[in-house]
């Protein structure tokens, strides 16, 4: 098993993001901001990054999961959990 | 000109992605149209053969005016290349030869492939002359067989008609002005954001979706569409107003069960079939219209014609402002999964400024839901002709009465604004409560 580093995680999740909602929000997000309130997310956005995520990640992410992920800190934290 | 939208009364072409000669099918899209509201991908509503454009990019006409002659293909035949008789039903027939469009300018006979004009650059305004396409089947053909546009080309025969002399000193004397582009390339290059005519002038043959393939990728997306202008929505709504007395219904319904159903749901399928609630709540309204169909139709001449079928208009919130309101046609007829993959696809298209012509117009019942914007509920504004508008605002965890104790539930309200020409408050009363219904309905949800 291999173990992702944040910093692939973090890449990882913001090309979803980007992909979903580029701006300039984006490029200024910080570790801490709520995702959907800076971006401007609503649900549809949102099951689309995890849609992207879960493809390019392997890793199943399920909505039991959705409210550890309110931030990029909470993405890079479920994406590096040893598996 | 199909009808894109209730208040549409004319339509510009900005893109044909078909040429004389091609093969189209039923549902294929075929041209871009700018409504004013949003750019829309409009779907060919006939199989058959391509035989003429009849209104140029750029162009400005009304609703019902013919936009192109297709031949359709005889039964085990193969399709006949000029129009046919006149006796057989014709949805894109020609328009009567009284003052059609002329095509814009031929290009000089040495001037490499061009693509149709941009939009807003000035494309030449329709002349009122005959126009000047070849009247010959021979002419067409041969046209069509070296992927010339008749509509293009110096006609000089009577009045200005393109004989097969012109079609032969076309050739002789330079490439097509229209590259050859099968439908389906078009599409793929659009979607990887390449120039489809750019990548046509590097092949000698039609460029086919292959060619595209091949073709290095796009650096970067192309961008956003521009917002749209305020008024037509200012437009629709004002008449509303205007014209339709409003009554206002609202009632909260406890979502527990309903949630936990497509949790669980959602736990035994893959990501991408992940459902939302907010599908879960329009399958509700769907199935509670098919139960209350007088709050599914149009006010027309002063009478109520109800729909043949829920045709659900959504309301979809536009990033950077502004609303769109695809319609999921036939969405009694989906079931949770499909409607919920309408919805994405519709609502995609939406933000992506590109609708598809048949979900543009014929809503016979819309959606408002504005709960990812946190607001508890909202009153809305129907959408002429329709006689009812459903909202739904957040869902939140609140109080809520169970037996003889107070417990805490995920709860929405949802509300109805009636027209009250069509329908008395007892009839929306109804349909609220037959959401609330078929939300307590575990057989109906997930």
């Amino acid at each position: 098993m291999t173990t992702r580093t944040a910093d692939d995680a973090r890449a990882l999740v913001l090309d979803a993001l980007r992909a979903v909602a580029p701006g300039p929000e984006l490029d200024a997000l910080g570790p801490h901001d709520d995702l959907r309130d800076t971006l401007g997310l609503d649900s549809l956005d949102f099951l689309a990054v995890v849609r992207r995520v879960s493809d390019g990640t392997g890793i199943r992410i399920d909505e039991d999961d959705y409210g550890r992920l309110s931030d990029l800190d909470g993405w890079v934290a479920l994406l590096t959990r040893p598996s | 000109m199909p009808s894109l939208g209730a208040d549409m009364a004319e339509g510009t072409v900005v893109e044909w992605l078909i040429g004389p000669g091609d093969e189209v099918r039923r549902g294929d899209v075929v041209a871009t149209v700018d409504t004013e509201k949003a750019l829309i991908d409009v779907e060919c509503f006939e199989s058959g053969t391509v035989d003429r454009l009849l209104v140029d990019v750029g162009t400005k006409v009304p609703v019902g005016a013919p936009l192109a002659l297709i031949a359709t293909a005889a039964p085990g035949g193969p399709p006949p290349a000029g129009p046919r008789p006149s006796g057989a039903p014709a949805p894109a027939e020609p328009p009567p030869p009284a003052a059609p469009p002329q095509p814009a300018e031929p290009p000089p006979p040495t001037a490499p492939p061009q693509p149709a004009a941009p939009p807003g650059t000035g494309p030449p305004r329709p002349r009122t002359a005959p126009h000047p396409a070849g009247r010959s089947p021979l002419t067409r053909r041969r046209a069509a067989a070296a992927g010339l546009d008749l509509a293009a080309l110096p006609g000089t025969g009577p009045d200005g008609e393109v004989t097969r002399a012109d079609v032969d000193q076309a050739l002789r004397s330079g490439p097509p002005h229209r590259p050859r582009i099968s439908p389906y390339a078009r599409r793929l290059a659009r979607e990887r954001g390449l120039d489809p005519t750019a990548l046509a002038a590097g092949t000698t043959g039609p460029l086919r979706a292959r060619d595209v393939v091949a073709a290095p990728a796009a650096p970067v997306a192309p961008a956003p569409p521009p917002p749209r202008p305020r008024s037509v929505t200012a437009a629709l709504m004002a008449r509303s107003k205007r014209e339709i007395p409003h009554y206002y219904l609202s009632t909260e319904i406890e979502l527990g069960a309903a949630l936990e159903r497509l949790r669980r749901h959602n736990l035994a399928i893959p990501v991408a079939d992940r459902v939302l609630p907010a599908a879960q709540l329009l399958h509700a309204v769907v199935r509670a219209a098919g139960a209350v169909p007088e709050l599914n139709g149009h006010w027309i001449e002063d009478r109520f014609v109800p729909g043949d079928g829920v045709h659900l208009g959504v309301a979809v919130a536009l990033r950077g402002g502004g609303l769109s309101v695809p319609v999921l046609h036939h969405a009694d007829a989906l079931d949770l999964d499909a409607l919920m993959a309408a919805l994405l696809g519709a609502a995609g298209r939406a933000r992506s400024g590109r609708l598809r012509s048949s979900e543009a117009d014929g809503a016979t019942l819309t959606v408002t839901n504005l709960g990812e914007l946190g607001v508890d509920a909202v009153t809305g504004v129907i959408f002429p002709p329709q006689v009812a508008l459903v909202g739904f605002g957040a869902v939140r965890p609140r109080a809520w009465p169970e037996g003889d104790a107070l417990v805490v539930r995920p709860v929405v309200t949802a509300t109805l604004s009636g027209d009250h020409r069509a329908t008395d408050g007892a009839t929306g009363a109804r349909l609220l409560h037959e959401i609330d219904r078929q939300l307590h309905r575990p057989e109906d949800t997930a």
